[in-house]
């Protein structure tokens, strides 16, 4: 008889559904997985590296660029790092930005990984529907910051700025003439919050049009029912987060594990699954981005009866108000200070975690007194997934795998970082 | 107009001859329509899907998009052929080709109206039968001749599931022939005359499903595209294609779509037959376009053109195992259910098989 071998597959790290730049060196038999083997590192960036030859707050823009589709949440987790150890707190209304934007970025990842999920298993429709909503999502964030995806919007201290009282408008041009672009506008007229407001009011139907497509499709529900079975013990044990723990049953959510923003004041809740499969875990998810509109909704009114600073005062670490810079010596000395040099942190070190829409995202802070950090670690969730891994793929098919890296919702860049 | 071509021919050329550029002409006359269609049925994949998804599809080349299809031809056309090194090299060259053929050669016995068909084939059924399942060898050895482990996982899917899925289809064939007690198509497509109550989809309702889902697995066309299957094995079978090897077997896929589209109609929607039946015949103006004719297959197997779209747009893609599941499990029990059912039906001899 013939010798039968293992048959190995180099799958990506340029392969569609490798969700950036996966490496997975695949055992096989047949087509059933023996050993899966992801090789990581192709995306390395040295961002920790970086962060230590530069004054803090130049570091907030790499942030943005570890989980590149919930950028706001990994500046939330290091700019709280950053104010822990400098012992300061944003005022009330940065903190209600910060939730409300912490939200929207939750909201904004949960898209792309359900269009991507989806487009894994071959419902590539959903992909498309998950980014028109993206689009109005990363408008707010244009609004903002002024930028699309990276926005550096958070500061230590604060916001960078304000919500602003104007949408962006769309223009008419070669392929949109004036009656398509009246249509975009028409929601644009107010505010930023009155776009966010029409947001949060649209924004279930959308989740309930994504449901018919997939929750009780019955194609979905064989591709994703039963699939990388996580037990609540051995998600424990692989340092599971967010959404992967809670789908095994663990209601742990940092949002109400120990507070941080304005999430001790909003009114939510911690959906948790059953059986730990990946069916479930896209239940949680789907429930997470229900609740997260909640969430932005009590900000928004919040925000609308409260305006006041954004910015903490103390202008020894927030750079003062620019009409002030131009009129003020000591102003201008404090803005000249903050551009060159930055601020010091105080000799000692800090973590400070948030709830990230992956999971736990982390950043350890160790400073020798200097305005560069010594050390900077960031606890990446995505890492602690990939290491899962080899186990939740064991016995399963080739599909499969896609199925798993989808519903682990990995993205690169942190994974890499 | 053929037959007075044959005479005229026939007085300069010995009868073999002519005969020969008459088939030669009725060939070119299928096969250019067919292409174009073929054509265009990417661009209608790319627009319609487009819609559903709430984009545009191509709109840049030509009005409106119109040209995209012929731009994407002359793309390919112009682009060189790689072949990977250890890859078989005859073999690899072969392979696009064998795929292509049989999915144009079944066209053969495909009657476009009353009289419309090239070779009035008697055993017309078994024909495509036994012609559509050569297309799984050109998929099958380009898998292996191309000495890539995507490609060799795509081609033993595509294996599998195209002679599962030949089972199921095969037996629904068996009930429309018993319905129409022939296998000669133009003869079924008459056993459903008189309007739209005496096709086969009615009393075949089940079988038609059948038929055509398995028409779907067998073009390896979404949900059941796991010979494809994008986000698993890259592109399958074709990954290491390029220009127009790589185009064959689009033309293929698409030609066999089209061919299944077709077939579908002709035994289970009454082919070229209105549905009014004659009724309609006498109305002025309009008769012409309600009485039979080739508009209405077209239109019959355009629906099931667009169904094959739709369900792109719609469903996520089956694993291998359960496609399988569902070929043995399900597909081929309710076939034989159902053949079974009417064979008593024709023995007691109750309606419609009087």
């Amino acid at each position: 008889m013939a010798e039968i071998k293992n048959y190995t597959l180099n799958f990506g790290p340029a392969h569609p559904a490798a969700h950036g730049v996966l490496r997975l060196v695949l055992e096989m038999d047949g087509e059933v997985i023996q050993r899966a083997d992801p090789h990581i590192g192709l995306l390395h960036r040295g961002t920790e590296k970086l962060a230590e030859s530069k004054p803090y707050n130049q570091s907030i823009g790499y942030m943005d660029r570890l989980d590149y589709v919930s950028m706001m949440c990994n500046e939330h987790g290091y700019v709280l790092a950053l104010e822990k150890m400098l012992g300061i707190e944003a005022p009330i209304r940065a903190q209600y930005i910060r939730t409300m934007f912490d939200e929207i970025t939750r909201i904004l990842n949960h898209l792309l990984w359900i269009g991507a999920h989806a487009l894994d298993v071959g419902a590539m429709t959903m992909f498309l529907y998950a980014f028109r909503e993206r689009e109005d999502l990363m408008d707010i964030y244009e609004a903002v910051s002024g930028a699309r995806l990276h926005a550096t919007y958070y500061r230590p201290g604060g916001v960078y700025r304000d919500l602003p009282d104007t949408m962006p408008l769309h223009e008419v041009s070669r392929w949109t003439d004036e009656k398509e672009v009246k249509r975009l506008n028409a929601n644009r007229g107010g505010s930023v919050l009155d776009f966010i407001e029409d947001f949060t009011q649209r924004f279930p139907k959308y989740v309930d049009e994504y449901e018919t497509l997939l929750t009780d499709n019955r194609i979905w529900k064989q591709r994703l029912v039963d699939i990388g079975i996580v037990s609540p013990e051995r998600a424990l044990q692989l340092g599971l987060t967010g959404a992967m723990l809670r789908g095994s049953g663990i209601e742990w959510d940092l949002r109400k594990k120990q507070p941080y923003a304005m999430y001790d004041q909003v009114d939510f809740d911690i959906p948790v699954g059953t059986n730990g499969d990946s069916y479930d875990r896209y239940l949680v998810r789907i429930e997470e981005m229900r609740q997260s509109n909640n969430i932005i909704k009590q900000c928004v009114d919040w925000l609308r009866k409260n305006p006041g600073s954004v910015m903490h005062e103390d202008h020894k670490i927030t750079p003062p108000p620019r009409e002030k810079m131009k009129g003020d010596m000591e102003a201008l000395i404090h803005h000249f200070k903050l551009a060159t040099e930055g601020y010091c942190l105080p000799e000692g070190e800090a973590y400070a975690a948030i709830e990230h829409p992956k999971g736990e995202f982390g950043c350890y802070i160790v400073s020798d007194g200097a305005n560069k950090p010594y050390r900077l670690k960031v606890r990446a969730p995505g890492f602690a997934h990939m290491s899962a891994m080899d186990e939740l793929t064991k016995g399963h098919m080739l599909a499969d795998v896609v199925t798993i890296i989808g519903t682990m919702d990995i993205v690169f860049g942190e994974v890499d970082r | 107009m053929m037959e007075s071509l044959a005479t005229f021919l026939n007085g300069y050329l010995p009868e073999g001859v002519t005969t020969l550029i008459v088939i030669m002409i009725k060939i070119v006359a299928i096969l250019l329509p067919l292409i174009l269609a073929v054509a265009y049925t990417t661009f209608a994949e790319r627009k319609i899907i487009g819609y559903m998804q709430v984009r545009m599809g191509p709109n840049r080349v030509g009005p409106k998009g119109w040209l995209q299809p012929i731009a994407d031809t002359l793309k390919l056309m112009f682009k060189e052929i790689i072949s990977p090194t250890k890859a078989s090299t005859i073999v690899f060259f072969v392979a696009p080709m064998l795929a292509l053929a049989p999915a144009l050669a079944a066209w053969v016995v495909i009657p476009f109206w009353d009289g419309g068909v090239l070779a009035d084939v008697n055993a017309g059924l078994l024909l495509i039968l036994a012609i559509t399942s050569l297309d799984v060898f050109g998929i099958i050895l380009a898998g292996w001749a191309s000495n890539s482990k995507y490609a060799i996982l795509s081609s033993l899917r595509v294996g599998a599931q195209m002679v599962s899925y030949e089972i199921a289809m095969g037996f629904a064939l068996v009930g429309v022939l018993m319905a129409a007690g022939s296998l000669n198509l133009s003869d079924i497509v008459r056993a459903q005359d008189g309007g739209i109550q005496n096709w086969f989809a009615w009393p075949l309702f089940g079988l038609l499903l059948v038929y055509f889902i398995s028409g779907v697995a067998e073009t390896n066309r979404a949900p059941f595209d796991v010979a494809e299957g994008e986000s698993e094995i890259v592109a399958g079978f074709h990954v290491e294609y390029s220009g127009m090897a790589f185009a064959l077997f689009f033309l293929a896929e698409y030609a066999s779509m089209i061919l299944i589209s077709t077939l579908t109609a002709l035994l289970f929607l009454g082919g070229w037959l209105s549905p009014f039946g004659d009724l309609l015949n006498d109305v002025p103006v309009l008769g012409f376009i309600l009485g039979d004719g080739f508009h209405w297959l077209f239109i019959k197997s355009f629906f099931f053109l667009f169904c094959y779209l739709w369900f792109r747009a719609t469903f996520p893609r089956y694993r291998y195992d359960q496609i399988m599941r569902l070929g043995w499990k399900i597909l081929i029990p309710v076939t034989l259910v159902w053949i079974f059912g009417e064979g008593v039906a024709i023995a007691l001899g109750w309606k419609p098989w009087l």
